[in-house]
């Protein structure tokens, strides 16, 4: 599955520590949005990480974005397009 | 100082304010519970964690400040999920701490282990798993401010045993944690919205918990009389508005009048006021107003939109909002629609009967209410005595009204009340029940008897499930799949072997005369009322229909 036509990025600066993986999936899991793609990586400071959603794009996004902001632990959100390099550069690996 | 986990946990809680604690000990609990003896803390051992839990939401309710309850491990935990989801659905800051097995021991299987992380997380605003003493010295101020600030709800810390147990040394506690401000309304905003409101012939104030939540209650029926814009409540709205306030049509949605249907449906203008367009107060949304431009204020910025789609959305403090506009609008008349509310009222109201009769559930509501007056807090269970209730107790301040809405939890009730007369103890607590409801905590009036609460338990009592039995009376073709309870227990007597005070009206040659007794006896009463079981709820809308689209009564 290479083609992200249909799909958006979404970039999540977040808290570092335990169970904020399961925060961010579990909310898009029980709001029965499907998310394609997850990495996830420390930042340099340790003290915050990246997670990369690669989600349908479809008009609940929105109220997804703004349910996810309410988690204590995302400090912030930004869409990207489904040209943004990141999960294309990751099939290498999955294929 | 030297000081250990659970010591921390017990002296930050202190700090909070916090004086009374709803739980129920067990092994991983343990050291919690070894700490709290010799503090300012008194603890309530309730008969099941459920119960502990529904008394910290009674508490909060009624106080509007954070509330703490208390349980062990494993089934502790999951005892509790039921009422922080009630909690979590309703926007209640309860605050569940439970002990955890040993850090060692997590992932195992241990006995009494599980995933109260897990299990927490989606039923809570936020969870922590405390991985360290140090760790509570941040996670107990942070959940008090996360559980009051802005939309408040619940939040749940789960603390395993050797972190309790760890002594660890600190120089001061940090500062207890504290609502933050909130988002206020811009000039513009304010602007726009005075303009929206001027040009409107006929808007509609649908005003909910967040009113409540805001301290804004006198505000907005300020507002609502000084521009003559009328007004329906959501069901956990009701109590804004004093009973029989000429502008206001009572509670909306699914058991709502027929005048506040036809109201709903004329109107050009909506003011959602700390709403959130639950599906039992619209109906079938895409039909709900269908004329009406949409004004949302609301503090949770993803509630706007999520189903109504606003004309012009306020992401604020509704408080600030109505404070502001009270201030700033000229009076408005309206005088044609205010009549026509009116009218709606006096022809499409709540049909009550005409004559006492306290076999009648809304002639024994009110009786209830007239013989207990103003000076008590209202609770009821889930089912049609608790919409009979919310369609015409007659409240006259807000947080006088607690109950379970967005879960519709049966069980709740009982140890509601237990909690609004352990932190109000001024008022009486009224539990409002059924015989289906009461059921699923009745264990609780033990513990109400523990501590002589003025706890009054009125079961309304057709020895049937009996919300469901009209739903299949009405849309299953009379098909009653197990909603008779047959024979039901005899709760006077239930009451009594728990060391209460229990009447039964059904064996009283002078009903009101008893009833009168039994509300006027000290202490922890339960009051058993039988009515038919053909009773019903109207008007109902089908669920999924449009509210228009009501049932005003059974068709023969």
């Amino acid at each position: 599955m290479s083609d992200f036509s249909q799909c958006a990025i979404l970039e999540l600066k977040v808290n570092n520590h335990p169970g904020v993986m399961s925060h961010v999936c579990g909310l898009f899991a029980r709001r029965a949005f499907n998310v394609e793609g997850i990495l996830c990586m420390p930042m340099q400071d340790k003290k915050h990480s990246k997670i990369w959603l690669l989600v349908g794009e479809d008009q609940r996004l929105d109220q997804l974005t703004q349910q996810t902001l309410k988690l204590e632990d995302v400090l912030e959100i930004s869409q990207h397009s489904s040209s943004h390099p990141v999960f294309a550069q990751m099939m290498e690996f999955v294929e | 100082m030297k000081i250990s986990g659970a010591q921390l946990v017990i002296k930050l809680l202190e700090r909070q304010g916090i004086t009374q604690i709803a739980g129920l000990p067990g092994g991983a609990a343990l050291p919690l519970y070894d700490a709290l003896p010799g503090s300012n803390i008194k603890h309530v051992l309730t008969r099941h964690e459920q119960g502990a839990g529904f008394i910290a939401e009674g508490m909060a309710r009624v106080s509007g400040k954070a509330a703490v309850c208390f349980a062990s491990s494993g089934p502790g935990a999951t005892n509790l999920v039921t009422a922080i989801a009630d909690a979590h659905l309703d926007s209640i800051p309860v605050i569940a701490i439970t002990g955890q097995v040993p850090s060692s021991m997590l992932g195992t299987d241990a006995f009494q282990e599980i995933d109260t992380f897990g299990l927490m997380a989606p039923i809570t605003k936020h969870n922590w798993l405390v991985r360290s003493a140090e760790e509570l010295l941040e996670v107990i101020p942070a959940a008090f401010r996360i559980a009051t600030s802005g939309r408040p709800g619940p939040v749940a810390i789960d603390i395993p045993k050797d972190v309790q147990n760890q002594i660890i040394e600190i120089d001061e506690f940090p500062a207890p944690g504290e609502a933050m401000p909130l988002p206020q309304p811009t000039l513009a905003q304010l602007k726009e919205m005075e303009a929206m409101i001027a040009k409107a012939e006929r808007p509609m104030l649908m005003v909910g918990a967040g009113v409540i939540q805001s301290n804004s209650s006198e505000a907005v029926v300020a507002l609502a009389e000084k521009l003559n814009i009328p007004a329906v409540s959501t069901f956990l709205g009701l109590s804004v508005f004093p009973h029989g306030h000429e502008l206001h049509l009572g509670m909306l949605g699914m058991h709502g009048s027929k005048g506040n249907n036809i109201a709903l449906e004329e109107c050009d203008l909506l003011i959602g006021a700390g709403v959130r367009f639950d599906d039992r107060a619209t109906g079938k949304i895409s039909e709900f107003c269908p004329q009406a431009a949409v004004l949302h204020i609301e503090i949770d910025r993803s509630e706007i939109g999520k189903l109504k789609t606003p004309t012009l959305a306020v992401h604020a403090d509704v408080g600030a909002c109505i404070k502001a506009l009270l201030a700033n609008c000229e009076p408005q008349q309206r005088v044609e629609w205010v009549s026509r509310i009116k009218w709606l009222n006096e022809n499409h109201g709540i049909p009550l009967p005409t004559k006492q009769d306290l076999s009648n559930p809304y002639s024994l509501i009110k009786t209830v209410a007239e013989i207990v007056g103003d000076n008590t807090n209202v609770h009821t269970d889930v089912g049609q005595h608790q919409m009979w209730t919310a369609q015409v107790y007659p409240f006259v301040r807000d947080r006088q009204w607690s109950s379970s809405g967005g879960l519709g939890t049966m069980g709740y009730g009982l140890p509601a009340a237990i909690g609004a007369a352990l932190a109000d103890p001024d008022r009486m607590a009224l539990c409002i029940s059924g015989d289906g409801s009461i059921m699923m905590n009745i264990q609780e009036i033990d513990t109400a008897v523990e501590h002589n609460l003025n706890v009054k338990v009125v079961v309304i009592n057709n020895s049937r499930l009996g919300l469901v039995r009209q739903q299949q009376a009405l849309f299953y073709q009379e098909n009653f799949a197990a909603v008779n309870n047959k024979r039901t227990a005899d709760f006077a007597l239930m009451a009594q072997a728990m060391g209460a005070n229990g009447f039964d009206l059904g064996k009283a040659t002078d009903p009101l005369a008893m009833l009168t007794e039994a509300l006027n006896t000290p202490g922890p009463v339960l009051i058993n009322v039988p009515i038919s079981e053909d009773e019903m709820v109207f008007p109902m809308v089908p669920p999924g229909a449009a509210n228009k689209d009501l049932i005003e009564e059974r068709k023969a």
